[in-house]
């Protein structure tokens, strides 16, 4: 939260990033008309991933942190990600 | 005790007169000291009821059949004398006592970042506490699964698991809070000059438990929720008669409970690490490769869960490649070995009570780890799993590691903790018996593990009685040096000498500030120049 310079800038720039989740949830909506197969969960995945992501930065500040908190919340998510790759070792060759 | 320059008056914490009188100055503490005292004494109680529920299956297995107790009872007594030990000894233990009274002082702070919640966590874990008595008194009978509550058996039993596993899932919010206590309080109340580096390495050891408390415990709270959902609603996650799978609750149990263990043996590691230079009075040899060492256990720790589950029906694939991961995690325990080897090198050693206690950790902690090894590799672990041997490997890992730790951490820090000193001698008979009867009891579950006996059973073949007996009897002289160590205590905390401010001519904060320190710790907030582990 370096410097709050103006905050009508800010909240223009929450009052976007609003927008683009509401058009994301649109998007993961409409995407299930299409007969992607599989696709279909990796691409919702994807999309829900992007407003995960968005969130964090800039709802919750994360984009105005220091470097280092940055990192630790990254290297949740990747541990996250390994823990469920793992998982799968056993459940795809079962 | 006090350095007269100072220019507030000095008053001790433990006669610092707040808001509240009496037993309420407690109850309602947040000063970190007090809340960490309190931690101490119900975890105390806890072992000893543990123990003596030990004592008990150990009397049973003196002798092949039913001696004191009938099997259900006794599936009973080590279910409770698991979840005891591991939900509320070993796993706050080393960081909730030690942690929250030294970590402050460590890091040259006045308390944790939030002292309220600190509060709050010791009170929830108090209510879990009494919820997992609860479940012994409830009118369905105690549990009988084991502390690893395996499903299906557990969706299926008609004991109080419920009641056993809530109690589990609050205790975890104590866990939970206290890590994001210590992660906020680390990152944000270092005083002035004590950089990520310059950090004792008890702290960083707790940082590294801190981020496991963190992200593993809510696994285990919603894998205990999803149990319980089972029980009740018959919803069909793990029971393979509603169509679920009961491997998912093996994988969701150990991605905690592997993570767990290093809850419970890393701040151990920490508290040995602050030990070895003091008694050496030497400077901690490979200052960097512990602290990242403590990260790296704790990274990779979260991936080896399978390790549990080699028989468990497991892929083939997932079998060798969790395999290969528990060999990885063991290089950096093993790193801190070394390290602490060469830091005694040319040291000029004191062997007091502290550092016996430390030493016999690292002996212990060898066998332990190198069974864990033996178990990790998978065609031997096929040969041993579900034996005694099982139970030999980890009691060494956590008894005498994690245990032996906290003796350790009570001998080295009571003066700081009470101002006093508690006698030597009595301390050192005491440490012997524990030694010979740790050994005796734990030592040939090994070889009859090996052999066949199988853990959890009331009963087995004569075969293996002469090794039962003399396990048997180790616990009995296990116990008694116990009583010794806590009764050599309790009198050095009520008529021991008055101990100096550093008796043990340590470098770290905790011995720059007069025993028992002040409320705020520090007359004026330290500034940190020079690292941790300074000696001439
Ligand atoms: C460092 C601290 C450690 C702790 C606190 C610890 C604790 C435990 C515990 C509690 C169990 C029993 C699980 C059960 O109820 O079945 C266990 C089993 C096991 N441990 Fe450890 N352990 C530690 C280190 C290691 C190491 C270093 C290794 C290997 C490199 C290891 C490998 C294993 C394996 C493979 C099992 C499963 C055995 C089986 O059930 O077949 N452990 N450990
Ligand atoms: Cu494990």
């Amino acid at each position: 939260m370096a410097n709050n310079s103006s905050h009508t800038t800010e909240y223009v720039v929450l009052a976007r990033v609003l927008l683009l989740l509401m058009f994301l949830t649109i998007l993961t909506i409409s995407i299930t008309s299409y007969h992607l197969g599989a696709f279909t969960v990796a691409i919702t995945l994807l999309i829900a991933g992007t407003k995960g992501y968005l969130v964090l930065s800039y709802f919750m500040h994360l984009k105005y942190e220091s470097l280092l908190l940055r990192i630790l919340v990254g290297m949740v998510f990747v541990l996250f990600a390994l823990i469920i790759v793992i998982t799968f070792i056993d459940y795809a060759y079962r | 005790m006090s350095n007269g320059t100072s220019k507030i008056e000095y008053v001790s914490y433990l006669e610092h007169q707040g808001k509240y009188e009496g037993i309420f100055s407690w109850i309602f503490a947040t000063d970190h000291k007090r809340i960490g005292l309190l931690y101490m004494y119900a975890i105390i109680t806890f072992f000893f009821i543990g123990a003596i529920l030990g004592l008990l299956m150990k009397i049973e297995l003196i002798a092949p059949g039913e001696t004191i107790m009938k099997p259900q009872v006794y599936n009973g007594v080590f279910t409770l004398h698991g979840i005891l030990m591991i939900f509320m000894v070993v796993i706050p233990g080393l960081s909730a006592v030690f942690g929250n009274f030294f970590l402050p002082i460590l890091i040259g702070a006045k308390d944790v970042s939030f002292p309220k919640l600190n509060r709050f966590s010791w009170w929830i874990f108090i209510a879990g506490s009494i919820m997992a008595v609860a479940s012994q008194l409830m009118k369905d009978g105690p549990p009988d699964t084991g502390w690893t509550f395996y499903a299906p058996y557990s969706t299926s039993t008609g004991t109080n698991v419920i009641m056993a596993t809530a109690a589990a899932f609050v205790l975890g919010f104590s866990s939970i809070l206290t890590g994001l206590n210590f992660i906020v309080t680390i990152h944000q109340m270092r005083a002035p000059g004590m950089k990520f580096f310059n950090m004792p390495l008890f702290p960083w050891a707790l940082y590294a438990t801190a981020w496991i408390q963190l992200l593993a415990t809510p696994i285990i709270g919603i894998t205990l929720l999803m149990l319980i959902g089972e029980r009740l609603f018959a919803i069909g996650f793990f029971d393979p008669t509603l169509g679920g799978d009961p491997l998912l609750f093996q994988h969701l149990f150990w991605i905690y409970s592997h993570p767990a263990v290093y809850v419970m043996i890393l701040p151990a590691m920490g508290v040995i690490t602050e030990i070895i230079p003091t008694f050496c009075q030497k400077q901690i040899y490979g200052y960097k490769a512990i602290a990242i060492s403590s990260l790296a256990i704790a990274g990779v720790g979260f991936l080896v869960w399978g390790h549990h589950m080699y028989t468990s029906g497991m892929s083939e694939n997932a079998r060798w490649f969790f395999s290969l991961l528990t060999f990885i995690v063991a290089v950096p325990s093993a790193i801190k070995v070394f390290n602490w080897i060469s830091t005694m090198y040319k040291g000029s050693i004191d062997v007091k009570p502290p550092f016996l206690y430390a030493l016999s950790f690292i002996f212990l902690f060898i066998i332990g780890g190198t069974t864990g090894l033996l178990l990790g590799s998978v065609a031997t672990n096929v040969q041993v799993h579900d034996t005694s041997f099982v139970v030999a490997h980890f009691h060494y890992i956590v008894f005498g590691g994690m245990g032996f730790a906290f003796f350790a951490a009570i001998h080295y820090w009571f003066p700081k903790m009470y101002g006093k000193m508690y006698d030597y001698k009595r301390a050192n008979i005491a440490w012997g018996i524990i030694f010979l009867g740790f050994n005796l009891l734990y030592f040939p579950q090994f070889i009859i593990g090996i052999e066949g006996m199988p853990r959890r059973y009331f009963d087995y073949p004569i075969q293996f009685q002469t090794s039962q007996i003399i396990s048997s009897i180790g616990g009995f002289i296990l116990v008694s040096g116990l009583i010794l160590m806590v009764f050599n205590l309790i009198q050095g905390a009520r008529k021991g000498k008055l101990a100096p401010a550093n008796p043990w001519n340590g470098s770290t904060l905790e011995w720059q500030i007069p025993s028992p320190p002040s409320l705020e710790n520090f007359d004026e907030e330290p500034v940190i120049k020079k690292n941790p582990y300074y000696y001439k």
